[in-house]
């Protein structure tokens, strides 16, 4: 049952909790903490792209006065990955390096400077092995795969999924239209690199700062590879400057700096150069898509295939789940009777590729709203009309068992058309000017947690000191998302106290109870539903207790703001808080959070469902090209999401707005490219993101659907708002100049080269043509829902 | 190690530095003034912003030897979470911070255009923080945490 807010605490904008101390500076990241003895440690990154490891000789470095510790892969040799399905990494190169940059030895050093001499004093001699870089090279049979021993391809995993009978589908439809497009990959670029700080504590205990986003996944491969029991190790995730999802995975310089610590008996801080993140990585897959639908003369979708195709780098990281996502959230926004989904993910001599905001999703949703755009000429239905007419419905499950809550998808429509003035606008501008549609959805976290366990992905703690201050006890990690704010708020609402007057304590393996972590989406929904239910345990156990004490009937004590009424008579809190201590004890009450998991037999949603709730987007872009440059520039971006409600107004605009900017740099400028193994330009000179100056105009739109199960009915919004800014761009491009570019980012060569088509006559098309040879097995078939069917 | 004398912050400090050390590494490490951020070691991302008489300047390509005889204000010279200068609250108040690392020097560059002008429109604040990158708030609040700051001084 939803719960409306009665306190207006939230719903209203509020700055963050954490607001001054980042404006003045004082907020601490890993980077900031420094201790008595602390050493820094420093990393060896491999030149060679793929090669067997010879030798690494580090005498001399180890000779340098000041170093305190060199360490190589022997050192650390437990094989460790996020995923249980992908143990492919070691914190050292152990026998081979598979990118330029992979972590082949590290030093620790009484100051960064002897570091990095001692770095350049370590001679490691290889054996260059040949590289595999692209999608066509990476099917191919090769003597010395990336992993495994060959003769073999590069695959890392498939799928093949069908959902109803597609073929069918395609017989009943008018029309029939298929597409190739081609999504580069791109970095996070999170302002802060990412660090770590480990102290070895008295009796073998290991404390490890981190800028993770997910200190419990860090906390258990630290007792993985380190080999000690998660118990003699407490991880503190420090405000993250920035994750994006880059901060998702565990790496090595984490590994490193608590064995480090571990040895020597100092601090050791490792915080990475910008160089270093780009080797790191684990940014947005570029992926190779197919996509073919069958419509009806009225457009709608009678039937369709997607084939997905991922460029994973060198590791599986979170490879496994962003394959299935490039597949599985196509039915989360169109009524689709017939689907079937056929992905594959190689390996290939590059940074490993992971989660980014958005996590495998936005690459087949620029796919298919372009290629909607694309069928709705080809039938002569509007852009919006098309989509409209193919739109899910609240309180449905979808033909791959997906559940459908509540939708705010038609009135994201609806008030993003309206704002726009778009359909008015579309076809009609001057020369050069453009408008594009485009929508989206996606998951307020994932159903399935990342090893199997049937805990809470969440649970809170509420602990109330004798002056009636309260604190909040939770894993969840800020990583500039407002987790911290959002769990003030929550409880504040439910309690009747200002969310300033709370005290959180947050992101700590030791003090706090389990989050997950921040991906995924999860947290506000999660986090968000565990505190409410330790808050509303609270809550009744003040009551309680003072109607207990006044001699009336609980119904008749109820909270106000700050204070406990009974009858017209108000109690102030901190004397309701002593009553309850004075009956019952110590006043803690928890909360536990676990997603529904109703989903029957072999077919387990493959890891990606069911999410509890979806929120939705819907956008409209506005563009000016310049048909002599190539150059594009958006001018104004409409941007309308259901949150289900918004918890606090302010960071949901602020979610929207930096999605949009987000989205502007993967559709306009940002890749990440290589020569061979060697990466084109690791830094933020070469890997330009939008300053201000390339921000147009956002007008962001709220829709609360009040999800029934979401706390107070909210939804997430830190990844969805991304996902339609993308092919919105695409689609105003081609209302400008009437070209399809099916290969992002936009640049102007390709702008020219699409129009230098359209003169000869041609389509105007920019894109990918071919995919790559490759058999995927028969799809396992799973009977959809039966039809009709209402959650 | 070379000895160099700093004004920071209106103070006098004596220390000494290697001379290959930027003004970066000098502020953090030797003078524990963490708010000047690290983000690019390459002038790009703006993070490291200080004041240096007045005008907005990129610690992390200022060598400290360099930096001598000249007023260096870092964002601990701003305000304080007491006595936050106006720019400050603003940020709060406008959602203009969501990880807060590019948080510092956006308010040092904006301090930097507001004592230079009285009023300042939209371009002039998109100007003044044209070289800070922010990865987070795709700048909208920024700005219109800039121009609130603008209009309550």
């Amino acid at each position: 049952m939803t719960r409306d807010p009665r306190f207006g605490i939230v719903g209203t904008p509020g700055p963050r909790v954490d607001a001054l101390a980042q404006a003045t500076g004082t907020l601490q990241y890993v980077d900031d903490l420094t201790y008595p003895g602390m050493l820094y440690g420093k990393i060896l990154g491999s030149t060679q792209g793929h090669a067997r490891v010879i030798a690494v000789d580090t005498a001399a470095a180890e000779a340098l006065p000041g170093v305190r510790v060199v360490l190589t892969g022997a050192d650390l040799p437990t094989a460790f990955g996020l995923l249980p399905v992908s143990q492919d990494e070691h914190v050292l190169a152990i026998d081979k390096v598979r990118h330029v940059g992979d972590a082949v030895a590290a030093v620790a050093a009484d100051d960064p400077d002897i570091a990095q001499q001692a770095i350049e004093l370590i001679e490691v001699s290889y054996e260059p092995l040949p590289i595999v870089t692209t999608l066509a090279e990476a099917v191919g049979i090769v003597d010395e795969p990336i992993h495994g021993e060959g003769p073999a391809n590069n695959r890392d995993r498939d799928i093949s999924l069908e959902f109803g009978d597609v073929d069918a589908g395609y017989e009943a439809a008018d029309h029939i239209r298929e597409d190739v497009f081609f999504y580069q990959g791109n970095n996070h670029a999170a302002l802060e690199t990412h660090g770590a700080v480990a102290i070895a504590e008295e009796g073998g205990r290991l404390h490890v700062f981190s800028s993770t986003q997910v200190p419990h996944y860090l906390h258990r491969i630290l007792a993985k590879v380190l080999e000690i029991p998660e118990s003699r190790i407490r991880v503190t995730a420090n405000p993250t400057g920035g994750g994006f999802g880059a901060k998702t995975d565990v790496f090595s310089h984490e590994l490193l700096a608590a064995h480090m610590a571990r040895l020597t008996g100092r601090p050791v801080k490792i915080v990475l150069t910008r160089e270093e993140v780009f080797y790191a990585h684990r940014g947005r897959h570029p992926v190779l898509m197919w996509v073919k639908t069958g419509f009806t003369a009225e457009g709608r979708i009678t039937s369709m295939a997607f084939k997905t195709f991922l460029d994973g780098g060198a590791y599986g990281s979170y490879g496994a789940a962003s394959l299935l996502y490039t597949g599985q959230l196509q039915t989360t926004t169109y009524r689709i009777p017939a689907y079937r989904f056929e992905g594959l993910r190689v390996f290939t001599n590059k940074p490993a590729c992971g989660p980014k905001r958005g996590h495998g999703t936005p690459q087949p949703r620029f796919a298919l709203e372009v290629h909607l755009d694309k069928a709705a000429d080809d039938l002569g239905i509007d852009p919006v009309k098309i989509r409209e007419r193919n739109l899910v419905e609240p309180n449905t499950r979808t033909v791959n068992h997906l559940r459908i809550t509540s939708c705010g998808l038609a009135e994201c429509i609806e008030r993003v058309v309206d704002a726009s003035g778009y359909l008015d606008r579309r076809r009609r501008l001057a020369a050069g000017r453009g408008v594009g549609f485009a929508i989206g959805a996606y998951m307020s976290g994932a159903g399935l947690p990342i090893y199997f366990n049937d805990m809470p992905q969440s649970e809170v703690m509420l602990k109330v000191d004798r002056g009636g201050g309260v604190t909040v006890f939770s894993m969840a990690a800020d990583c500039g998302q407002g987790s911290t704010t959002m769990l003030a708020t929550v409880v504040g609402e439910a309690l009747g106290l200002d969310p300033s007057e709370l005290t959180l304590v947050t992101a700590d393996t030791d003090l706090t109870p389990i989050d997950l972590g921040s991906y995924s989406s999860r947290v506000t929904f999660m986090a968000g539903n565990a505190a409410l239910d330790a808050a509303l345990e609270l809550a009744d156990r003040i009551r309680t207790a003072v109607a207990d004490d006044s001699g009336v009937g609980l119904e008749e004590v109820s909270l106000g703001k700050g204070v406990v009424c009974v009858g017209d008579r108000e109690i102030p809190w901190a004397e309701a808080v002593r009553v309850t201590e004075a009956r019952w004890g110590l006043l803690v009450t928890t909360g536990s959070y676990k997603p529904p998991t109703d989903i029957k037999g072999d077919y387990r949603g493959s890891g990606v469902g069911p999410s509890p709730a979806y929120s939705y987007s819907a956008c409209v872009a506005e563009v000016n090209c310049d048909p002599e440059t190539g150059f594009v520039s958006v001018e104004s971006v409409w941007l309308a999401h259901d949150v289900g409600r918004s918890i606090n107004p302010l960071l949901v605009r602020g979610q929207i707005e930096g999605s949009v900017h987000m989205a502007l740099g993967e559709v306009l400028m940002e890749e990440q490219t290589f020569r061979a193994a060697l990466h084109n330009g690791p830094s933020l000179l070469d890997y330009k993101i939008p300053t201000v100056l390339e921000m147009p105009r956002v007008e962001s739109i709220l829709v609360e659907s009040i999800d029934a199960e979401g706390p107070f009915g909210a939804k997430e919004v830190g990844q969805g708002p991304l996902l339609p800014v993308i092919p919105a761009v695409v689609n105003a491009v081609h209302d400008a100049l009437g070209i399809r570019l099916d290969e992002i980012p936009i640049r102007p060569d390709t702008v020219l080269a699409a129009l230098a088509d359209l003169d000869r006559g041609g389509t105007g098309r920019w894109g990918p043509t071919d995919l790559p040879d490759y058999t995927f097995r028969p799809p396992q078939k799973v009977e959809p829902p039966p039809a009709g069917v209402r959650l | 190690m070379e000895p160099v004398t700093l004004v920071v912050n209106g103070t006098t400090r004596e220390l000494f530095v290697a001379s290959h050390h930027t003004l970066l590494e000098t502020l953090r490490e030797g003078l524990s003034l963490t708010g000047t951020k690290h983000g690019c070691e390459l002038g790009e991302c703006g993070a490291c912003t200080v004041l240096v008489d007045g005008v907005p300047i990129l610690a992390c390509l200022t060598l400290t030897l360099d930096a001598v005889d000249v007023d260096i204000v870092t964002i601990e010279g701003i305000g304080s979470m007491a006595r936050p200068d106006p720019i400050q609250v603003a940020f709060g108040e406008h959602g203009a911070a969501q990880c807060g690392y590019c948080t510092p020097a956006m308010v040092l560059a904006a301090k930097a255009l507001l004592d230079r002008e009285q009023s300042p429109s939209e371009e002039m604040i998109a100007e003044a923080i044209a070289g800070n990158v922010c990865r987070c708030t795709g700048y909208v609040a920024i700005l219109r945490a800039v121009a609130a700051a603008a209009e309550s001084r």
